[in-house]
């Protein structure tokens, strides 16, 4: 059945499973370490990880981060990207993470737009 | 009579001969694939909306940490650690959807029918979940106070500890009728019900208690939310106080900007909609695979097929959990 072989490396080659399942179960035991992880630094969150790094404190740039590595194993080992031809996996990843990130881009810079009116100009808030 | 004719166009196998997969993937996948493209932009605008108000609220929005801090059937202050249990339950479902999947792949009937048991078990697990996630924060806990300009107070101790307005205030024997349409002025009314105090009463609570402080919404540097001293707490209760608010709705909510619940229960609304879907679509597979339609079928690619979805909503899980329950 060569339609369904499966691609069974992970962190580019570094590990390699002997079989589909096995691989299902390594990918499950990655994911919940940094669930784990990120339960962990939301619960202490560590005084170096409260520095402010691009406008937003290291500790929130790390789960961004941890998150996006989730979303990649999840699209490419539950939902079998990685065994679909490249043009597939362009057609998709590529539109919506352009789409997005576009969209995010323009929220959050009108979103700090009008907190710097709230604050600077004349509107009072606290009353 | 039932002889058909078949013109033979000499292109079989060709590029345009007809039978050709884009993309080598069927029909109906590729449809799932693009379905879910839209359906997550769809979910970053409401995650990116949830962005824009957060920034433009960016020092007074609530701290998630103190607002989901219960673990059903125990009492205390557990952040984060049900809502990482929920997490958990979905990845293990995304687990033996894949299993089935695999499964599929290798025609095992009982097997996939187990796997999608399972899997159908986990969703209905989250779903239970999320409902009593809801149904505490609609009840809330302390109660809170809102200013005539829509911010909320909430109260803590000397040391910093939330103070639920129960514990300070006194009701006293009021006759105070709920506003109702029909006996005011024609458009107004009070959509929620009557909270347990006054204004007046939790004001003279707050006299009565020395140990009793304010704490407004503002996040300072250390990021903890702005404890008032004694004097500007009751000062700020008897000028600006104006309604005491028990719990959370779409209009107002104890533990801060109106826009926390309004996307709290929009967000985690839409995606706990997926997961029913998603369980319901679950179970008519479930009960085709039982029924053999697959094995009929000599492929189980139909259960691929939903499998990409409930992925999917795993997917966006992952994202709402990070964006609503740790930033």
């Amino acid at each position: 059945m060569g339609a369904h072989a499966h691609k069974l490396e992970i962190f580019r080659g570094l590990i390699k499973f002997k079989s589909n399942i096995q691989k299902i179960w390594g990918v499950l035991i990655l994911l919940s370490i940094i669930t784990a992880i990120e339960v962990a630094l939301g619960i202490i969150k560590p005084e170096w990880s409260m520095k402010m790094v691009l406008r937003m404190k290291i500790l929130n740039w790390i789960f961004i981060i941890l998150t996006i590595v989730k979303a990649y194993y999840i699209t490419w080992d539950f939902m079998h990207m990685r065994d679909e031809v490249s043009s597939l996996r362009r057609v998709v990843v590529w539109t919506g993470v352009f789409l997005i990130i576009y969209l995010i881009f323009i929220l959050l810079q009108e979103g700090v737009y009008v907190e710097e009116v709230y604050k600077e100009g004349y509107i009072k808030r606290d009353f | 009579m039932d002889t058909t004719t078949v013109v033979s166009t000499g292109t079989e196998g060709k590029t345009w001969g007809g039978g050709n997969e884009p993309l080598k993937a069927s029909y109906g996948k590729m449809m799932m694939w693009f379905f879910i493209v839209s359906d997550a932009l769809t979910f970053s605008g409401f995650l990116a909306a949830y962005g824009f108000s957060r920034f433009k609220f960016m020092d007074t929005w609530p701290i998630a940490d103190e607002v989901f801090t219960h673990v059903p059937f125990f009492h205390g202050n557990y952040p984060m650690y049900y809502v990482a249990f929920m997490t958990f339950v979905l990845i293990m479902s995304s687990v033996t959807m894949v299993l089935a999947v695999d499964a599929g792949h290798q025609m095992k009937k009982a097997k996939v029918t187990w796997y999608m048991f399972f899997t159908v078990i986990g969703g209905i697990i989250f779903l239970g979940s999320q409902a009593w996630e809801w149904g505490t924060f609609i009840k809330g806990d302390f109660g809170a106070v809102q200013t005539n300009g829509g911010n909320i107070l909430q109260f803590v101790d000397t040391d910093g500890q939330r103070v639920a307005l129960g514990d300070f205030v006194v009701a006293e024997h009021k006759e105070r009728i709920q506003d109702q349409r029909k006996l005011g002025i024609w458009y107004t009314g009070e959509s929620s019900a009557l909270p347990s105090y006054t204004i007046e009463e939790v004001l003279h609570g707050l006299e009565q208690n020395e140990h009793v402080l304010v704490r407004t919404q503002t996040i300072n540097k250390h990021g903890h939310k702005t404890v008032l001293s004694r004097a500007e707490s009751i000062k700020q209760i008897k000028d600006n106080g104006k309604r005491v608010v028990e719990g959370a709705n779409l209009e107002v909510n104890e533990y801060g900007s109106p826009l926390f619940a309004d996307f709290f229960f929009f967000i985690t609304g839409f995606h706990g909609f997926h997961v029913l879907s998603g369980v319901v679509i679950n179970i008519i597979i479930f009960f085709n695979v039982i029924l053999g339609t697959y094995e009929r079928r000599k492929n189980y690619e139909m259960v691929e097929k939903v499998g990409l979805y409930w992925h999917f909503v795993d997917l966006v899980w992952v994202f709402v959990f990070t964006f609503f329950y740790l930033v």
